[in-house]
């Protein structure tokens, strides 16, 4: 029977819920039966009964919250399909991190994709985004403003690159956060020739160990914690938890220059907020040019817009000539993982 | 162009004085001329004139950009400038595009000689031609908005360190002497910095002269004051500055060098070289007219009554907080300056007449200084006079009894060398600062957020408050004072003790006292609290004392004196 969307997929206080297949898609609250788009803590909780999601974003969650983060996982490989409850579920790439996924529904004779975080920037640590045509596109505009912009990541990196020869005697700490940013900044470097061993702190240890299983080659790591005497570390560049950079820990290094890497550092204000002197635009979210390229490509009948600036990126979609609405949903922290 | 948005950008983020140095002088070494002599100028706040006004980047950037996209675009950026370099597109109708990026010095040029309409067509080129960061920097460059963290006397600091380099004999007081009387693109200066060519020749203009500068005095310097050896002044609360007059023009200096004759056009418009004409050191303070019968008078009346206009009124100081409304206004209104009238209280001269008298003892040129000054007319001008006095008890009780009456006019004494000559910076064994003790107070501790540069992991900066009833009011901010051992157990207990947050803000358990040293109170209806502090600084973390037992604010009003 033909039901419109809006009548089985709402948003409440755990999440968004798809009543046909009885799922929510990233709750925020432990509930019978989770669809997990990806692995960013806000994304993937613990607790919840049943999960559905791409083996990559089962083993982050299962390093980040040991084994029995959920009752029973469900593992579906990209464009695998299967039937839940009275619609099928399959996951298609969606380029933001390792593992990432849009839910692809399909149900009352409609089919709906969840985009969860994506981005269409190049990005070697994750399978690029798939566009799948669709009636109704949920889009999560995180940097849903036509000010922002990302620029390719060499260029920020080579950024970071010519501070460290113009300041040879300053050790270079770039925040980064610890899932995806983390290792795509590594390999950026490993690209630009950087050979050097890269230091980084203890909580970015175990994913850059897992992306390495999954067939990264990131080169010497080194945790800061074996590192003997700290003031070696002049002239070298530390990776750290955006946490950690203006914390306790970072007081131990020597002549530091504080670096940032995230979308968010592309305004003047929110740099200064962070105190990063080397502000790096590196974002695993899609910038404005890319939410309207991939609603453009998608052509789908109607937009909803999940978390982030719904609002801007909604009425730019209307003057399109799109149906376009904002989904409120409740729970993603806007700067937890940009 | 492209060099100096580059070298804006990275400057604006960066929190070390050293990186910001290294940046600069790498950009003077690989500009060229009179490239980075406008780029000195543009940082160094010098550029005399604005490209273009707000309202014409606003009128260029309507109609390229959807409104409510704008609108939503500024309300998240929060500055005009950066959204617009954001924002910008190319339109239609646009003048053509521009083969290259102009250089900066191009830039500059075009605009000055260019009218309204010709400029909005140059500014739409250009936006067109840059990528968003060096439209932010044409933008604030153009709208005289430049704030990148760099002071005009750290640049010249900057300047010295890199002339040093190329020429050992090159010294920031050449730099500041010759600094006023030259111009941009500083050709002359960059050459002779460079070590080709001569410092430039300033001897037929008017300039600030470097000055000199006095040691604190501590205990042991106290026990060597002599009547004989030394000369003893007030040390009034007001603002340093050098009143230069010549054939060649007239100004007034700050301490630093910058040139505020514009906020002064009581005196400097007064002046003319046929009845003054040389270099002055002096106190620029506030003026109050009193009735002779005041009390106030009564009580000091050989300090404060600086000029009897008649038998009636008599002219003395006014606080801090009167000259300070004077302070940093480009065109003062009539109004305000008859409101707060100003003068300068003399205590040195460099130049009198068209003769150097640095190379005089201090006593010879005080002469000089006094025998020009009793032929003189000009009624905003005053002389400071020496402090009698036997011995160094004496003075003591000199400075503890004026100081402790009236906080307004006297910050405490300098004690000079008989013998001294002037010597620009701060040489030792001549003139010493014997300032009042601080006042003190208890307060609480409020807030606290974390420092800049080298501190920036520690919570130490913060805001204290004193009782009103059952509440507690801020009443100022402190962040320095305190030993490093101190500052580590200020951190500490911060991280243990918050309990809610404001953005970069921690709110904490009001609990810890410290004391506060101040150099004076103000009444303030800017403040909540009702008073304004000068100066304060922990003196000492009161660990032990209980937070009720701090001070109120009733208690703080009766220290603020006049
Ligand atoms: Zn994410
Ligand atoms: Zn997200």
């Amino acid at each position: 029977m033909k039901a419109h969307p809006q009548t089985w997929l709402r948003s409440d206080k755990n999440g968004l819920y798809c009543k046909p297949l009885a799922a929510y898609i990233d709750p925020v609250t432990p509930v019978q039966r989770a669809i997990i788009t990806h692995g960013h803590a806000d994304h993937a909780r613990p607790g919840h009964s049943e999960v559905y999601a791409t083996p990559q974003t089962l083993d982050i969650m299962r390093i980040r919250y040991g084994d029995d983060f959920c009752e029973r996982s469900v593992p579906m490989a990209y464009s695998e399909e299967k039937v839940l409850g009275e619609g099928t579920l399959r996951f298609a790439p969606a380029g933001h991190i390792l593992g990432s996924a849009q839910a692809v529904i399909e149900a009352c004779d409609y089919r709906v994709v969840v985009s969860g975080d994506y981005k269409r920037h190049f990005d070697p640590t994750c399978t690029a985004f798939d566009v799948v045509k669709c009636d109704v596109f949920i889009s999560e505009a995180t940097f849903g403003l036509p000010v922002f912009t990302h620029p390719p990541i060499e260029r920020e990196m080579q950024k970071l690159l010519d501070s460290l020869a113009l300041f040879p005697q300053r050790c270079h700490l770039v925040g980064v956060y610890a899932l995806g940013k983390c290792q795509r900044v590594i390999i950026a470097l490993r690209e630009l020739n950087y050979t050097k061993p890269i230091y980084i702190h203890g909580a970015l240890i175990n994913l850059c160990k897992y992306y390495e299983t999954q067939g990264m080659i990131l080169g010497e790591l080194i945790p800061v914690s074996s590192v003997e005497n700290t003031k070696t570390l002049a002239g070298e560049i530390v990776l750290a938890p955006p946490s950690a950079l203006n914390d306790r820990w970072s007081r131990k290094l020597p002549n530091v220059m504080t670096c940032m890497a995230s979308g968010w550092m592309q305004i003047r204000a929110r740099s200064k907020q962070r105190r990063a002197e080397l502000p790096l635009i590196i974002s695993d979210h899609a910038d404005w040019n890319e939410l309207i390229q991939t609603l453009q490509d998608i052509n789908p009948d109607e937009l909803w817009v999940t978390h982030g600036r719904e609002e801007a990126l909604v009425h730019f979609a209307k003057t399109l000539g799109f149906k376009a609405k904002a989904l409120s949903l409740v729970g993603y922290e806007e700067d937890a993982n940009s | 162009m492209q060099a100096f948005a580059n070298l804006v950008d990275k400057l604006y983020f960066i929190n070390s004085n050293n990186v910001k140095a290294t940046l600069l002088k790498e950009y003077l070494r690989t500009t060229p001329d009179p490239e980075r002599g406008w780029a000195v100028s543009a940082i160094a706040g010098t550029l005399d004139f604005q490209f273009f006004k707000r309202k014409m980047i606003k009128d260029l950037t309507i109609g390229r950009v959807d409104p409510v996209l704008f609108d939503l675009s500024y309300d998240y950026v929060g500055e005009m400038s950066e959204t617009v370099s954001h924002l910008w597109r190319e339109a239609e109708n646009d003048p053509p595009p521009l083969k290259q990026v102009p250089t900066l010095s191009n830039i500059i040029g075009t605009f000055k000689s260019g009218n309204q309409v010709q400029n909005a067509q140059f500014l739409t080129q250009l936006l067109n031609k840059l990528n968003a960061s060096q439209r932010w920097a044409l933008l604030k460059l153009g709208t005289k908005g430049l704030r990148i963290g760099v002071s005009a006397r750290f640049l010249k600091k900057v300047l010295a360190e890199y002339g040093k380099e190329n020429n050992p004999d090159v010294t920031l007081e050449d730099i500041e002497r010759v600094w006023h009387a030259i111009k941009p693109p500083y050709i002359e200066l960059l050459t002779w910095l460079d070590g080709n060519g001569e410092l430039p020749d300033v001897s037929d203009r008017v300039v600030f002269q470097p000055v000199m500068l006095a040691h604190p005095a501590d205990d042991g310097v106290l026990n060597t004051i002599l009547p004989d050896k030394f000369r003893a002044e007030w040390k009034f609360d007001g603002i340093r500055v050098q009143l230069s007059v010549s054939e060649n023009g007239r100004a007034l200096y700050s301490r630093t060098g910058d040139d505020i004759s514009y906020s002064f056009p009581d005196i400097v418009e007064n002046l003319n070289y046929q009845d003054i004409n040389g270099v002055f050191d002096g106190e620029l303070v506030a003026l109050e007219h009193l009735d002779c019968k005041d009390s106030k008078i009564e009580k000091n009346a050989d300090i404060f009554v600086i000029s009897k206009v008649n038998h009636t009124t008599s002219v003395t100081i006014g606080s801090f907080n009167n000259l300070q409304q004077r302070l940093n206004k480009k065109k003062p209104s009539k109004k305000l300056i008859s409101a707060y009238p100003v003068g300068i209280i003399l205590y040195d001269c460099l130049f009198l007449n068209g003769n150097d008298l640095r190379g005089m003892m201090l006593d010879q040129r005080m002469q000089q200084l006094s025998s020009w000054y009793t032929q003189q007319t000009f009624s905003f001008l005053f002389l400071s006079r020496g402090i009698a006095f036997e011995n160094l008890q004496e003075l003591s009780e000199i400075r503890s009894n004026v100081t402790r009456e009236n906080s307004h006019y006297v910050e405490g004494l300098m004690i000079k060398r008989r013998s001294s000559t002037y010597v620009a910076g701060r040489p030792k064994g001549y003139w010493y600062k014997w300032k009042r003790d601080p006042l003190l107070i208890d307060a609480v501790v409020m807030y606290a957020q974390r420092g800049h540069g080298i501190r920036s992991s520690f919570y130490s900066d913060f805001t204290f408050g004193c009782w009103h009833g059952q509440q507690l009011l801020p009443i100022c901010k402190a962040y320095s004072g305190f030993t490093d051992e101190e500052l580590k157990a200020l951190d500490k207990w911060v991280r243990n003790n918050t309990i809610g947050r404001f953005g970069p803000v921690k709110d904490v358990n009001k609990t810890l006292v410290c004391e506060i040293a101040f150099d004076s109170i103000h009444k303030s209806n800017r403040h909540k609290s009702g008073v304004a502090m000068r100066f304060p600084r922990v003196h000492r973390i009161r660990w032990d004392k209980p937070a009720e037992e701090a001070e109120t604010i009733t208690q703080l009003l009766q220290l603020v004196s006049g």
